[in-house]
């Protein structure tokens, strides 16, 4: 234990804790104990662990430490639980006790961790001057000679293994899109008023599904607003132990959002989303957040929950017919108990069947940043993923989560598959857009 | 006990990780699924093969070193919790299927591989392999052998002990035992095999099993029977009895039970009544459709708020797959859920259930009861907090009652769970003086210097 007398766990509230009452449920939806069959890397486990440091019965040390980072964080285990045990509240608590404790210090990865999770994702601004240099990069050709030449292999730090990762920015991000093509398309007399979370990695990788995002939107009687000064929702920050830094990011969204004047926050991220819906947990304790933190929670809604609520309108336009596989986000489905409703977006698209994958909810590997700082597990699961997207036949492979898209992106170019990674909103998106080819409303994208 | 010199000498043919030796490691199998039992290990060992099994009774034979069995980890009696500094044998390795033989309707697997997946391997040949435990989803074959584990099906197929046809067994001494075969006849020598069914880790270790599998039902129907008494329920399994009707499946919950497990599963299951009855009826379609019908009149005779047919395979599974999780659902309402496990011949069900009822208010615990009607067995579950002492004497007071009512009635202190550590108390109430011995003597042939599990089920 360390010396202050402090223990995030033994802080936390103890009937969380408790409620766990071992009985083994979740193994076998555990993909870490599935990998090893050991009960420590086990939800139950790693549970009884958390117990016993906040008994007081043994000490967190490094090996306590590495097991909080070789869990996914992907919730299987919540899912299954009949007890209905929090783990999610369980585990970022034991990530940022590691982190108090310094339990996992060293040089590099002190570096790393203030620079991307205090610097970099602190600001969005930040991360688009970032992101403009890496586009700059990738058009060059200098990426393709890179990779190439070996010479990623010369980056410090095994930096270089990373690259093949790195998502392709988009040529445009959310804000400029909104502004050019977007905000003129709101719908005069809207049914809804509501604002989109863009997200980080969302908005300079990912901005066209946040455009097909307010497109559908758009077509569901909704107007969109897409407030500026909005940064990183903060998940990366609390699952990675982060608790302050996640707390300032909540406040930093809280500010930048109009939420009294909304009927929903909308997201398109399964993994933000739920951390979005979490911000009243997070600043509780913040007297001048706490109440509108609450707020905040309440109207946060994953974007496929959201038109299943106000019901989603048919597109009319004749479409071509399509097999679409469904990857489910871990944080859709385990954590925002979002499953039905995802599928409901893809079916509604005129002419798509929808074709079973087997293990639809068995993590993908991405799991956040799992397939940086866990590489050989998130490729073993990548690889599953795979051989299930790849036997179904389907033509596209569509997930509601950020990290998901980049790392299947990434397993069909490892697999050399003929599949494409898509939103289902950009899906129905198309929809919508083909039914008023020449009209006003979100017209295709550049 | 010298744990570094025995570390050391299973450190030769095991590898590190098999050999778990943190403090880590350790805390995590202290336990099972059972409330209230912790006792570390000196090591965790996690063999893979037979013979490595058979090494290690050997060495911790002659060190006189406790080992406890286990395979997930699930029991509901401790009869897997490890034995203070001994060895926790964790057998979870040992998961292959060894072979399918559909020309003799068996299955041989390893311990390790979980029932499920047995009864998926099973249904994939158009066959069938009943046994059920709620914790079927995770729990290995070798701990279901180990405490003959029942299941939702009991009443028509019987328990894990009606399926075992073969156990090869590697004894404390290190020597292999086969016992039985592939054969439906044999009488050659006493069925031992018989003996290591429901042992509890305590005779052997079991590193194969041949099971019997039977030929898939062709249809079944399930029918879900709402009450506002519990004792209409009881009534209605009862009166279906009487009938000569066999359904596979009669469960129960209470009221309590019922509000968590809808809590958990979300399936629309009803949170205003006392009582709700889980029917299944499989075989033939033609009399599966009559059998069901029956019921269906049986229980609205026996005052059934409303009776309704499963629409669908789905909905079956899911009715089914929401009542094994009764028991942790459970623990959505205090933070200790100590189950039991107590079994009463039918007749007496209405009676015991009363029982359960009236002991809980007379000690001002919380019990939610849910369990398989249809063979007796009831599984009353006290809702406490471990950390309140008073409330856990009351709990004691309780549950002791509650055991010698079952006896007083002709039932047994556990239907399927086992004695392990929890009932070890109410063992000899159950069996008497001879019985226990005898027990206690077949203990000693096998394991004569008692390494396997000491102190479970008795002393």
């Amino acid at each position: 234990m360390s010396d202050d007398g402090l223990n995030l766990l033994r802080d936390l509230d103890y009937s969380i804790l408790q409620q766990c009452m071992h009985c083994g449920m979740c193994l076998p939806t555990c993909p870490t104990y599935d990998a090893t069959l050991n009960e420590r890397s086990s939800p139950r486990g790693r549970i009884a662990l958390m117990r016993a440091i906040a008994d007081g019965e043994l000490e967190a040390g490094v090996t306590f430490a590495e097991e909080m980072y070789f869990c996914l964080g992907c919730l299987a285990c919540q899912t299954a639980c009949p007890a209905g045990v929090d783990y999610a509240a369980l585990f970022e608590s034991a990530r940022a006790e590691v982190e108090r404790q310094g339990l996992l210090d060293g040089t590099v990865r002190n570096f790393v961790r203030r620079w991307i999770l205090g610097w970099l994702f602190a600001k969005q601004t930040r991360l688009r001057a970032v992101a403009r240099l890496l586009r700059a990069f990738q058009r060059s050709g200098l990426q393709t000679l890179a990779r190439h030449s070996g010479l990623l292999r010369l980056l410090p730090f095994g930096l270089g293994n990373l690259e093949p990762l790195a998502p392709q920015i988009s040529p445009r991000f959310t804000d400029q899109l909104y502004r050019r093509d977007l905000q003129q398309a709101n719908p005069p007399a809207p049914r809804y008023r509501v604002a989109l979370l863009a997200g980080c990695v969302q908005d300079i990788s990912f901005a066209e599904v946040n455009a097909d995002t307010i497109c559908v939107l758009q077509h569901n009687g909704c107007q969109v607003l897409l407030p500026d000064g909005q940064a990183c929702c903060g998940s990366l920050h609390a699952h990675n132990g982060a608790v302050e830094q996640a707390q300032q990011q909540a406040r930093l969204n809280i500010d930048a959002f109009d939420t009294e004047n909304l009927d929903a926050i909308v997201v398109n991220a399964g993994g933000c989303g739920l951390h979005c819906k979490h911000y009243d947990r997070l600043l509780a304790d913040d007297p001048a957040y706490a109440k509108r933190a609450a707020v905040w929670s309440a109207k946060v809604k994953d974007v496929h929950e959201w038109l299943a609520d106000i019901g989603l309108r048919q597109p009319r336009a004749a479409m071509p017919p399509q097999q679409v596989a469904y990857h489910e986000s871990c944080h859709l489905k385990h954590g925002q108990r979002a499953s039905a409703a995802p599928r409901e977006v893809l079916q509604a698209v005129p002419n798509l069947q929808l074709v079973p994958l087997a293990e639809a909810d068995w993590c993908c590997g991405s799991a956040g940043i799992y397939n940086i700082t866990q590489p050989e597990l998130s490729m073993q699961l990548l690889d599953r993923k795979m051989a299930h997207v790849c036997a179904t036949g389907a033509t596209a492979v569509a997930t509601g989560n950020t990290g998901c898209a980049i790392q299947l992106q990434y397993g069909v170019r490892r697999a050399q598959a003929a599949v494409d990674v898509i939103h289902p909103v950009s899906l129905l998106a198309a929809a919508y857009r083909a039914e008023n080819q020449g009209g006003t409303q979100c017209s295709t994208l550049a | 006990m010298d744990h570094a010199a025995l570390i050391s000498d299973l450190g030769t043919f095991l590898r590190p990780d098999q050999l778990l030796t943190s403090d880590e490691d350790c805390s995590v199998y202290a336990f099972d699924g059972t409330a209230l039992l912790h006792q570390r290990p000196a090591c965790v060992a996690l063999p893979e093969s037979r013979e490595e099994i058979s090494q290690l009774l050997v060495l911790c034979n002659q060190r006189g070193v406790p080992v406890v069995p286990r395979g997930s980890g699930t029991g509901l009696a401790g009869g897997s919790v490890p034995s203070q500094g001994g060895v926790a044998l964790c057998l979870v390795r040992l998961n292959q299927i060894l072979e399918l033989d559909s020309a003799n309707l068996v299955i041989v697997v390893q311990p390790g591989v979980l029932t499920q997946q047995i009864a998926d391997a099973a249904q994939a040949a158009g066959l069938f392999y009943p046994p059920d435990p709620g914790s079927i989803k995770i729990s290995t074959i070798g701990g279901n052998v180990a405490n003959n584990s029942g299941g939702l099906r009991g009443l028509k197929y019987g328990v894990t002990r009606d399926y075992v046809m073969g156990l090869e067994v590697v004894l404390a001494d290190g020597q292999v035992l086969e016992t039985g075969n592939k054969c439906v006849k044999d009488v050659a020598g006493f069925t031992l095999k018989d003996l290591f069914i429901g042992s509890e880790g305590m005779l052997g270790v079991i590193t194969k099993i041949t099971l019997k599998l039977v030929p898939a039902p062709a249809s079944k129907k399930t029918l879900l029977g709402l009450y506002d008494e519990m004792t209409q329920a009881a009534a209605t399994v009862s009166a279906i009895i009487a009938q000569k009707i066999i359904p596979c499946t009669l469960e129960f919950l209470d009221r309590t039970t019922i509000e968590c497990v809808e809590a958990h599963a979300g399936i629309g299951l009803p949170t205003d009544c006392e009582a709700v009855l889980l029917m299944e009826v499989d075989g033939h379609p033609a009399q599966v459709a009559e059998q069901a019908a029956q019921i269906e009149a049986i229980a609205r005779e026996g005052g059934a708020r409303s009776v309704r047919l499963a629409a669908s395979d789905a909905e079956a599974q899911q009715l089914a797959a929401a009542r094994r999780t009764a028991f942790s659902a459970l623990a959505r309402l205090a933070p200790t859920v100590v189950l039991e496990d107590v079994t009463v011949p039918r007749s007496e069900l209405a009676a015991m259930v009363a029982y359960v009822q009236e002991v809980g208010q007379r000690h001002q615990v919380q019990v939610g009861t849910f369990g398989h009607f249809g063979d007796g067995n009831l599984h009353p579950t006290f809702l406490c907090d471990e950390r309140d002492t008073e409330e856990m004497a009351r709990v004691e007071k309780a549950m002791a009652e509650v055991f010698d009512h079952a006896v007083e009635l002709g039932g047994t202190i556990t239907g399927e769970h086992g004695v392990g550590l929890a009932k070890k108390p109410y063992l000899p109430g159950q069996l008497g003086p001879v019985g226990l011995e005898i027990l206690k003597r077949v203990k000693t042939a096998f394991d004569p210097k008692g390494i396997l599990n000491p102190g479970n089920m008795f002393d």
